[in-house]
């Protein structure tokens, strides 16, 4: 059947996905709630690293700045709940439309600018955000502010429970995979992708590149949103510290790490990423450091990051689709 | 009355101290191959890339089907039906022939803010696509990726883009730069294909191709056309003979 997926590295995220589905329970049966935590949250940040490489991977523009749609998505559970407005479809509502309005107005001048400069353009508007968020008195300044409770939704889609919440986070995560899958495959992913290798040609074909690029790091910026939501329901906390810079640093290391411009590279370097972070912690005190070298080897050496050595089974096993 | 698909008036460009283009004046008839010839550093590609929007020019207008667009951008001049190939190759050197001429397709026939039918399942674009490949004998190479053909093939690929436009006129700049012998006679032989069906403006070194291929002639020398006429009369213009082909032809 054309619906199993035909390579070795398709089969190997299919099945990931598989073990993935089950989670909460199997943690419940083993009575460690505390890997669900920790599974939880690395699947949120998949979800913002998948964001992030619809641009940086597909598109070819590098954003130092992701995390500011962490910290949009984030407050907007946030305020809002300071104000006792609890509904979970004002929470996502603003989450996605504050988004796309930053996006909209820094995009359309970070996008006048490439390489570097757009690196730094995007990392001064998130950094922007940050000392904006930082001078909020009123909602807890750099303390930041505690969220007392999860944006209510009708009981079937409510994310009260732990496991719930991770099937919300789950669901979300395979909707932005699919949805960016469809999106690189059709006429607006050719424009984008083609804009990344050569977008004097593409121009000359008769596409305004910039307007296509500017659609798509709107889109970017609300599925980022969207993992910041989550990320307020499950730390019950947020912060300016959710935006600073380094997060958004963060964020693209998951992605090289992974593998950029493939589909789940992201989600794979993630959880290769908090897994290590987490363990590393366990072992020394100096993980910075073991971390650190593990991640200057992995940029240095291991081009295509995992998806790219996962690649390298699919040719070896001949099992071309 | 001669139809004139393209027009340009009092075109001129300096960059700094360096005149690229000067004072030019030129119509290209539809229908017609109209060849631009002129030594190295004589402004050709300078001057395509103005008609083209790459490049804005510092005076003068271009009109194209009665239209001035002189103020347009590239994508802009693209969708109205002025395709250009590249003297460097620039093709999306990681998709395939196939994938790059049916971009081309798509450039030209409607927005792109289509988010979800898989282009792969387009069969009117590709179809499109493979007529424009076969019109340069690449069809039978169509899932090679481009960064992978010859560099003949690249070239052909660089029209078969262009034509897969379905533009009004095409600008051609040199499509035999860095071709051998054979496949430049391949080039010559498409484009004769294209001859009378297509109104071409064409840049290119190789004297051979330009005698047989072009209807008419313009010779561009320090960014000023100094003559524009039949392939015959220029052959015996004493002006060009001196600043040009007494050069070449020693």
């Amino acid at each position: 059947m054309s619906w199993l997926p035909q390579s070795v590295s398709g089969r190997i995220y299919a099945s990931l996905l598989l073990i993935l589905a089950p989670a909460p329970f199997f943690f419940e049966w083993i009575n460690q709630p505390f890997y669900l935590d920790l599974l939880s949250r690395a699947l949120i940040l998949a979800i913002a690293a998948i964001s992030l490489n619809l641009i940086l991977g597909f598109g070819g523009m590098v954003s130092l700045g992701h995390a500011a749609y962490i910290g949009i998505g984030a407050y907007c559970v946030g305020i809002p709940s300071y104000y006792d407005y609890y509904n979970g479809w004002l929470h996502l509502g603003l989450a996605l439309s504050v988004s796309a309005s930053f996006a909209l107005l820094t995009g359309a001048i970070s996008l006048r600018t490439k390489g570097v400069y757009f690196i730094m353009i995007t990392m001064a508007f998130s950094q922007m955000v940050f000392f904006i968020l930082l001078s909020l008195e009123e909602y807890g300044a750099d303390d930041g502010l505690v969220i007392y409770s999860r944006s209510e939704f009708p009981a079937w889609l409510s994310m009260d429970s732990s496991t719930s919440l991770y099937y919300w986070i789950f669901g979300l995560l395979l909707l932005s995979l699919f949805f960016i899958h469809r999106l690189v495959n059709a006429r607006f992913g050719r424009v984008i992708v083609g804009s990344k290798f050569n977008e004097q040609r593409m121009q000359a074909l008769g596409f305004n590149t910039y307007r296509y690029r500017l659609v798509c790091y709107v889109i970017s910026a609300m599925i980022c949103a969207l993992a910041g939501m989550l990320l307020g329901n499950f730390a019950g906390f947020i912060s300016p510290d959710m935006i600073s810079w380094a997060r958004s640093g963060e964020l693209i290391f998951m992605v090289i790490i992974g593998g950029v411009g493939s589909f789940f590279g992201p989600l794979v370097g993630t959880i290769a990423f908090v897994l290590l972070e987490e363990f590393l912690s366990l072992i020394t005190v100096y993980w910075h450091l073991i971390f650190g070298l593990m991640l200057i080897a992995l940029v240095l050496f291991g081009k295509g990051g995992i998806h790219g050595w996962l690649s390298l089974l699919d040719r070896r096993g001949g099992g071309h689709g | 009355m001669v139809d004139n698909l393209l027009v340009i008036r009092g075109l001129n460009k300096h960059f700094g101290g360096i005149v690229a283009t000067e004072n030019v004046n030129l119509e290209v008839e539809k229908g017609l191959i109209h060849a631009i010839i002129g030594p190295n550093g004589a402004g050709k590609t300078t001057l395509i890339a103005q008609l083209s929007g790459q490049i804005r020019p510092d005076s003068g207008e271009i009109e194209f089907g009665g239209h001035d667009i002189t103020g347009y951008s590239t994508a802009r001049r693209a969708r109205e039906g002025l395709a250009r190939s590249f003297q460097i190759t620039s093709v999306v050197m990681p998709m395939t022939l196939l994938q790059n001429v049916m971009l081309a397709v798509q450039g030209t026939s409607g927005h792109s803010f289509r988010f979800w039918a898989p282009v792969a399942d387009d069969s009117e674009m590709e179809a499109a696509a493979m007529d424009s490949l076969a019109v340069v004998g690449l069809d039978d190479r169509a899932d090679r990726i481009a960064a992978n053909v010859s560099h003949g093939e690249q070239r052909q690929l660089e029209v078969a883009m262009a034509l897969a436009m379905k533009p009004r006129m095409l600008l051609l700049d040199e499509p035999m730069a860095g071709m051998g012998k054979e496949e430049g006679a391949m080039m010559v032989e498409t484009l004769n294909r294209l001859k009378g069906d297509m109104t071409i403006l064409l840049v290119e070194h190789d004297m051979d191709a330009v005698f047989s291929l072009a209807d008419r002639l313009s010779v561009l020398v320090n960014g000023h056309i100094i003559a524009t006429d039949t392939v015959e009369n220029i052959r015996n213009n004493a002006e060009v003979q001196k600043a040009y082909l007494g050069d070449s032809h020693a």
